[in-house]
């Protein structure tokens, strides 16, 4: 069975909604959170790179470089606001992230 | 061709069930690593559909640099094992339910669609032939020609993201900082002193 671009967006798709999942579940980790969000990030790149193969441009490719590099940019910045918030609170936890209510 | 299909199953069972790790796993250490291990996987399957260069840049920005900064940071966490695990349970029901309705129907979206006739004719930046030209440099010569701004808008996204973590978490030692205890615990005595003046004499 030849392998086209059907089976990319299908482990894309299966990849992206484990993201997602793994979002609803780890609630008491924010790190768990961001790393989620990177699969999802990488799910988006793969469904980029099939396209790109398939359609024979390349601007796909380039754009793929795009998202890893923003992707690149939040995990910094992500892991920043995390370490500053630990000082803070003592805690990742989603709940706890309240401060702000008002 | 058999060899191609083979490896194109392995390396997405590795991948999927390495994420299934990521987001399962007890503790935050083995989750990094099984993120190193699905980015590994994902690289090899970006090597088999033909983007060699991606794959290579995968492996190096997101193992070499930001799965090394996870490991930094769980690693420089003192958190509680045992307290992240809690609500795990509580939210599977939704989470799957949730989950599964979104797999459904992007493989739905995935399984419906088919190229328009005049897509080919739309393509802005063709891949040339693997034998005249490699990935890399077909890559380069679109990248920063064409995409030129949008790479030096990359890099300046890249430095704003080093500024922006380093002002985020350096930290001065000698910095004024807002202590709300001291706040909420001042009262008008303590601020204010009331005397009496007589007019013409001064304090």
């Amino acid at each position: 069975m030849e392998i086209g671009l059907a089976h990319y967006l299908t482990v894309a798709a299966i990849l992206f909604t484990l993201g997602i999942l793994g979002i609803f579940l780890n609630r008491k980790n924010v790190i768990i959170i961001l790393m989620s969000v990177e699969l999802m990030l990488l799910a988006v790149n793969i469904n980029l790179v099939a396209f790109s193969v398939e359609l024979g441009d390349m601007a796909g490719q380039v754009f793929a470089m795009l998202v890893l590099t923003v992707a690149a940019a939040e995990a910094a910045i992500g892991l920043a606001i995390l370490v500053v918030y630990f000082r803070n609170r003592g805690s990742i936890a989603v709940e706890d992230i309240n401060m702000m209510k008002g | 061709m058999i060899l191609q299909t083979l490896a194109f199953y392995l390396f997405a069972a590795v991948l999927l069930a390495s994420a299934v790790m990521v987001i399962s796993a007890r503790n935050p250490v083995h989750s990094v690593l099984f993120l190193i291990l699905s980015f590994f996987n994902a690289a090899a399957l970006f090597v088999l559909i033909g983007a060699e260069f991606l794959a290579m840049i995968l492996v190096v920005v997101y193992v070499g640099a930001v799965a090394v900064l996870f490991l930094f940071v769980v690693m420089m966490l003192d958190i509680n094992l045992t307290e992240l695990r809690q609500g795990f349970l509580q939210y599977l029901p939704i989470g799957a339910l949730v989950g599964l309705v979104l797999l459904l129907e992007l493989l739905v979206v995935a399984g419906g669609w088919s190229f328009g006739p005049e897509l080919s004719a739309a393509v802005q930046s063709p891949i040339p032939a693997i034998a005249e030209r490699s990935n890399t440099a077909a890559l380069g010569d679109v990248l920063y020609t064409r995409y030129a701004f949008l790479f030096q808008g990359a890099g300046i996204i890249l430095l704003i993201a080093m500024i922006g973590a380093i002002v985020l978490t350096l930290r001065h030692r000698d910095i004024r900082r807002q202590r709300i205890g001291d706040q909420i615990a001042r009262r008008p005595e303590d601020a204010i002193e009331i005397r009496k003046v007589r007019s013409g004499e001064g304090v």
